[in-house]
């Protein structure tokens, strides 16, 4: 029996039963091949594979600028040795596939870090985690890596890295100056990571899930990645909200968004949007959104985005407007307080938010957060600013007819309901 | 990308300027600006101030007749938070 023909259709990264020794692991999967720096790269490319942290970068562009970086040498000649960090640091609140793909199939993620440390000419590996040492990911992760360990199987050891929990911590520049022994808040760019990271090196920040697809395709190529979901491969999407069994799924991408809900078992209420690709992505109209291809493209096209593959069907009994200004409100208490656009404008926006959601919204509050939204994008040292701005743009998009009855009959009384979306720790006003 | 059109924009078309306008960008490193407010006050043809004093920078090439200014709103700066970048 080859490997191959156990990995035809799906699921890909996370094998049915729990998590695989590395013996079972290798029996499923094969062997990590041997394979040289420029062919596994050249693989990745060409199966198109993208960053599955949420920004969707092209994940062989960025394995290409680290190997460049780490193999130039620098003013006496040498090779700077580059850096990987795995990023299982999950920030995204309704997300959980990360977590899952690690404690089901870690030997999958640390495969894909030894390929792309090979890959990249790496002396240094990293797994980045939103856990203790002592918590039960940690352990898990940590008994796998003790177990490759032993085998002497991989050129370059990975050591795991707690990262603070928050929204911002994990994002890759934060990540980099917290190796550095740092504050985990983002840097401004350039240097950028792949010229200048981690220990001052080269250094490549890929998510766990980016890695296990790059596990794959250096076993089993382009081609065979490229079978499923119209040439985008699979990826892992978390569903949650009003559906009947939220979770983790492994999807071919492309699915429409009313089959993954079906998948999920179907609504446990009366649905009215989903939101789509997180609190960096978007909302759309439940009727609209069932037809729309679970792709960065088409949800893009559609008003919301991929990102980390997060999908929340938000039900009829909850109220679009307050969900959006509670989780806008979240991430404004989530900014690192560096920037000057971020740190007034977001706590600005998310009060103006929460007056159109609670009080009688007016034309000109309206007007006030349209203005807000625009104002912060794109000045931050990070996306957290466009991100917040984005979303709340969405709602009050999505959510207009509604805005339209607070704005006649005051609030509606759904606003009292404990809202639906995740802001963990927060509590209303909290600020940085 | 938008290249700013007027003086600058027609010298180089006619051949007899130093350089066609579009080879400066402004940009600003949001974590080192503390919005005190030199740039804005220096270079008002390309910088504005939101409502918190922090500065918003025109997008696009700086025109060449206003790279001197521009400098010197770099310069000025107490925080070195305003870059200008060759952009060839």
């Amino acid at each position: 029996m080859s490997a191959m023909t156990v990995l035809a259709g799906l699921p890909r990264l996370i094998p049915p039963g729990g998590p695989l020794s590395l013996a079972d692991h290798f029996g499923r999967y094969g062997p990590v091949p041997e394979r040289d720096a420029g062919g596994l790269i050249g693989d990745i490319e060409r199966a198109g594979l993208t960053g599955r942290g949420g920004a969707g970068f092209p994940a062989g562009r960025k394995l290409r600028a680290v190997a460049q970086a780490g193999h130039s040498g620098g003013r006496l000649g040498r090779q700077a040795g580059a850096v990987v960090v795995a990023n299982g640091a999950e920030s995204e609140p309704a997300s959980a596939k990360d977590r899952m793909l690690l404690a089901r199939s870690p030997h999958l993620v640390l495969d894909g870090i030894a390929l792309a440390a090979d890959a990249v000419g790496a002396t240094r590996c990293y797994l980045a985690l939103h856990a203790g040492r002592r918590d039960e990911l940690s352990v898990q992760v940590g008994a796998a890596i003790a177990e490759r360990e032993q085998a002497g199987l991989d050129r370059v050891g990975v050591q795991i890295v707690p990262v603070p929990r928050g929204y911002v911590p994990s994002q890759e520049t934060a990540l980099i100056s917290l190796l550095n022994g740092g504050a985990p808040k983002p840097a401004f760019v350039p240097p950028r990571p792949f010229q200048k990271g981690a220990h001052g090196r080269p250094t490549l920040v890929q998510n766990v899930e980016t890695l296990a697809h790059i596990a794959l395709i250096a076993r089993f190529g382009a081609d065979w990645f490229r079978e499923l979901g119209g040439s985008a491969g699979s990826a892992l999407v978390t569903v949650s909200g009003a559906v009947q069994r939220p979770g983790v799924y492994e999807i071919a991408l492309g699915m429409p968004i009313g089959e993954l809900i079906s998948r999920a078992g179907g609504p446990a209420e009366q649905p009215q949007a989903v939101l789509a690709g997180g609190y960096f992505g978007g909302w759309l109209p439940y009727d609209r959104a069932l037809g729309v291809p679970v792709s960065d493209s088409a949800l893009r096209a559609a008003g919301a985005a991929l990102g980390p593959g997060v999908l929340v069907l938000l039900p009829e009994s909850a109220c679009g407007l307050a969900e959006t200004a509670w989780i806008t409100d979240y991430l404004a208490s989530q900014s690192a307080g560096q920037c000057g656009p971020c740190a007034n404008g977001l706590p600005a926006l998310a009060d103006t938010l929460k007056q159109l959601a609670f009080g009688k919204p007016d034309g000109r509050a309206l007007g006030w957060a349209e203005e807000l939204s625009a104002l912060v994008a794109g000045r931050g040292a990070c996306h957290l600013p466009d991100g917040t701005a984005a979303f709340a743009t969405s709602g009050l998009r999505t959510f207009a007819d509604e805005l339209r009855q607070h704005a006649l009959s005051g609030p509606c009384p759904r606003v009292q309901r404990r809202p639906l979306l995740p802001a963990p720790g927060h509590t209303w006003g909290q600020r940085s | 990308m938008s290249y700013p059109t007027g003086p600058a924009g027609a010298r180089a078309a006619d051949g007899r300027g130093p350089r066609r306008a579009g080879s400066h960008k402004l940009r600003v490193n949001p974590i080192a600006c503390e919005a005190h407010g030199m740039c804005t006050e220096l270079l008002p043809e390309l910088i504005s101030a939101d409502p918190w004093g922090y500065p918003i920078v025109t997008p696009g090439y700086v025109p060449d007749d206003l790279l001197p200014l521009a400098r010197r709103a770099v310069t000025a700066c107490p925080t070195l938070a305003l870059l200008l970048d060759r952009d060839d």
